[in-house]
């Protein structure tokens, strides 16, 4: 009897990783469904302008924060990609285990580095750096961005990568070294494919983490609240409106309501790709066992 | 040399320049804070209030506010996170349910820690009315540590040895008798030093407290659970973008990263230090 009530007990509390999620979105929905009544939903997710403190009309578009988002992303992923795969074949196949024992924690050091650290190193050394190199007045602007987010996303690429490397079963090396092919081929041509699944998963984490990251881009992106005109511009993403606009914003008004409505894009986008990367990577195990 | 051996040596050259520039990173890193902060730290730094409008003075109530959150955080993340390893790892039998549970969490450790801010300012702060204070950014950062906590703590369940089950099972123990006194006391260690990893991650964290509690600048210290509060690292990202001195009050800045990634650096250096130890003993 009492161990039929223990067990509920841990199966109530199982599914509490359940119940926040579905409650995270639930809460999303309901507070920004206000913002729907007075903004259309049309123009909110098509309108090139984002002005909700204009005197005669406030205007709710977000499609400069998309591009925005998608722009600081693909830029660190442009950086983060080859560097992180790159030195995860290196730990992998290349360095000693002795090696690989020195070096994987270091890389998890960058993993613990608080985002708001990374956002300070944006303006102190990165942000400098940018503006001498190509001549502008200073160098918050969306290559800084994306700069810091690669170094924020590494981790997750590299350590993800590296499992799966190591889990391409030993037997493809075996035979790849057997026919005389080099180690550098085995990995191009032999482990790197066999493992793609898997660091496809990886990037594409690596891309959540970069797309919901606010402290690292509010401090270095510039932010100005206009569609961006290039990489060398400032852009103002999903998360640095949030955490710009929620401090100065008077609760339960259409503006209030319409953060929380970016909120929620920014819950679907990460959570749509989080869902694929997971999906990705159950596949891959289930090949592999 | 053969062609093959020049490709070989080319492309694992390539993968070198790989890890070379991620330990640059993390050098350029460490080094310009350390370099630039290490001369602001010194004792007064660290006791004592800022003054004349954060231009002088110390960090001490940001240090007080990150330690008392981070309090709650854990008070609140653990015996939540341990109960649904416990199911997970003790009582699920890998069903549709546990496929569920397991998904919700992967995907609750990728939502963004501003969308946790969000649901903690509608949730805590206004539903619950608990206001902006220690509590409600406590539980937002719980919240947000519950994924790590699970995982940490399953992996600590997952090191107990089956016969510890089996053969309080065969000597006629229920279920709940052989996980309370067969498998609870060999991992709640394990999971306390896998979660303090998830704490140090918390305590780091800004974005969650900029609207749940954490305050620009307070005159005093907190007294109850339910005041505002100062935190270092939102603390650091008001010296560095908020301030109306910046370039002043740069070196305060510095001080105050490097403190933050100190504090951070300490605890998991404690957690696998102790980890490491509990290993040991096992072993022995």
């Amino acid at each position: 009897m009492t161990d039929k009530l223990v067990h509920g007990f841990f199966f109530v509390n199982g599914m509490i990783s359940v119940v926040v999620l579905l409650g995270i979105f639930a809460l999303l929905v309901y507070t920004s469904f206000p913002a729907f009544q007075e903004v259309n939903i049309w123009e909110f997710l098509t309108g090139k302008t984002w002005n909700p403190t204009s005197y005669y009309k406030a205007v709710y578009g977000i499609v400069p924060m998309l591009v925005s988002t998608f722009m600081v992303t693909i830029g660190a992923l442009v950086i983060a990609i080859p560097l992180g795969i790159g030195t995860a074949a290196y730990l992998s196949d290349v360095a000693s285990p002795r090696k690989r024992e020195i070096i994987k924690p270091i890389v998890e050091i960058l993993a613990g580095i608080p985002s708001v650290v990374v956002g300070f190193l944006g303006i102190v050394v990165v942000g400098p750096v940018i503006a001498k190199v190509f001549g502008l007045p200073n160098g918050l602007n969306a290559l800084n961005g994306s700069v810091l987010l690669a170094v924020m996303a590494l981790p997750t690429i590299i350590s993800i990568s590296e499992d799966a490397l190591n889990n391409v079963p030993k037997s493809y090396d075996h035979a790849s070294l057997a026919l005389g092919a080099s180690k550098w081929q085995t990995v191009v041509k032999v482990k790197l494919p066999a493992a793609m699944s898997g660091i496809i998963a990886a990037c594409m984490l690596g891309m959540g983490r970069a797309i919901g990251e606010t402290m690292t881009v509010l401090m270095a992106t510039g932010c100005a609240p206009a569609m961006p005109d290039s990489i060398m511009g400032s852009v103002r993403t999903l998360t640095s409106s949030i955490a710009i606009e929620l401090g100065e914003v008077a609760y339960n008004t259409t503006h209030y309501y319409a953060l929380f409505a970016l909120g929620l894009v920014l819950f679907i986008l990460t959570f749509v790709i989080n869902l694929i990367s997971d999906l990705v990577l159950h596949k891959y195990e289930k090949v592999n066992r | 040399m053969n062609i093959k051996k020049v490709h070989e040596f080319i492309g694992f050259g390539i993968l070198r320049m790989c890890l070379f520039f991620v330990l640059l990173a993390l050098s350029v890193i460490l080094w310009d804070i350390i370099s630039k902060g290490h001369s602001v730290i010194s004792w007064e730094f660290l006791t004592s209030m800022p003054r004349k409008g954060m231009t002088e003075g110390g960090i001490w109530p940001a240090i007080v506010g990150t330690f008392f959150v981070t309090i709650i955080t854990a008070i609140f993340s653990i015996p939540l996170g341990m109960g649904c390893a416990i199911y997970l790892n003790e009582y699920a039998k890998g069903g549709k349910i546990t496929r569920l549970i397991r998904m919700s969490i992967r995907n609750l450790s990728g939502v963004p820690s501003i969308v946790y801010g969000l649901f903690g300012v509608v949730l805590f702060v206004q539903m619950l009315a608990l206001d902006t204070s220690i509590l409600s950014a406590g539980l937002t950062l719980g919240l947000m540590t519950l994924p790590w906590t699970i995982t940490a703590s399953e992996e600590a369940l997952k090191s107990v040895p089956q016969s510890y089950r089996d053969g309080a099972l065969a000597v006629g123990a229920t279920k709940w008798q052989s996980i309370r006194t067969n498998v609870l006391p060999y991992s709640i260690p394990g999971m306390l030093t896998g979660t303090i990893l998830g704490l140090a991650r918390a305590a780091g964290e800004t974005a969650p407290i900029l609207f749940t509690g954490a305050a620009f600048f307070l005159p005093f210290l907190p007294k109850s659970l339910s005041d505002q509060f100062m935190a270092l690292p939102y603390h650091l990202y008001i010296m560095s973008t908020q301030h109306h001195a910046i370039e002043q009050v740069r070196p305060l800045a510095y001080g105050t990263a490097l403190v933050l990634i100190m504090l951070i650096f300490l605890m998991n250096s404690f957690a696998i230090f102790a980890r490491y130890k509990l290993r040991k003993i096992k072993l022995e």
